[in-house]
């Protein structure tokens, strides 16, 4: 399955709109990695077990999002955008959302 | 006297325990029939939809539109919160780690909600499809300035939609 964050595939083109698709998911780390934070948080720098929280939020809500895309018959997904948003200190929400589409190869 | 003293201290221990328990078992109770209820009308509604085309594209594809009425911007909105028997699993997540599924299942809901409530607006309107979705969240509570342990916002899920209705030929 193609996906991308662009109106268009270069050298696609789209046949048929099945319309809109999503997948998100709420994650958190477990508590040893929020204690780890806090430490990090006295002396700076990145904050590793976070950073892959939002990588593993962000694999899982796309696969979802190409989960139901699959199930509309759709063989791409368009116009792909993320979105975030907190819920609680520790956890992260991540929404992906985009249009599915059918491509066939431009002749 | 040793062994009242101790008797007083098992009775609240016992009360405390017991409350929690009879607050989550309601919570439990009450908030799934909410939430059940409101899956519910989501599913209804969402199937009196049918044809109702809604993309994140920028602009509909060329020749679809008809000229019968100009774009209007539409918008939806939904707040949706948590309930002490969700918070109270959640302890248990952010302890072990991994997903939330209530959590995830909680911003669905608002999701869906305001999704459903742009296109009312839209149909109402006279509209048939709209193009260029885009999602936004709200942080109303907080959550992600107040993390110091001592405040404790309220634990919820909003999710602001907007785009551009128009008329499909």
């Amino acid at each position: 399955m193609i996906v991308v964050n662009t109106e268009t595939i270069p050298g696609f083109e789209i046949v048929e709109i099945k319309g809109l698709v999503q997948g998100n998911t709420v994650r958190a780390k477990h508590v040893g990695r929020d204690i780890a934070a806090g430490f990090k948080n006295l002396v700076g720098g990145e904050l590793k077990g976070y950073t892959e929280l939002l990588t593993e939020s962000r694999r899982e809500a796309t696969s979802r999002m190409m989960f139901q895309a699959k199930q509309l018959g759709a063989n791409a997904i368009v116009n792909v955008r993320f979105s975030t948003s907190a819920i609680t200190s520790g956890a992260s929400e991540m929404m992906s959302y985009g249009t599915a589409v059918l491509v066939r190869q431009a002749n | 006297m040793e062994t009242s003293a101790n008797n007083d201290g098992l009775f609240v221990l016992a009360f405390y325990i017991g409350l929690t328990l009879v607050l989550l078992a309601a919570q439990w109770l009450i908030g799934g029939a909410i939430e059940r209820r409101h899956l519910k009308i989501l599913a209804t509604r969402e199937r009196m939809l049918d044809g109702f085309l809604v993309t994140s594209l920028k602009k509909p594809p060329a020749g679809t539109v008809s000229s019968s009425r100009p774009p209007m911007l539409v918008t939806g909105e939904a707040v949706i919160s948590s309930d002490y028997f969700k918070n109270w699993l959640f302890g248990f997540i952010a302890f072990f780690g991994g997903e939330s599924k209530t959590f995830t299942l909680l911003f669905e809901r608002a999701r869906r909600e305001a999704t459903l409530r742009m296109i009312d607006q839209a149909r109402l309107a006279g509209y048939n499809a709209i193009c260029n979705v885009r999602y936004e969240s709200a942080d109303i509570a907080g959550n992600a300035a107040t993390n110091d342990g001592r405040t404790k916002p309220l634990k919820m899920a909003s999710c602001t939609v907007s785009g551009t209705a128009y008329v499909q030929a």
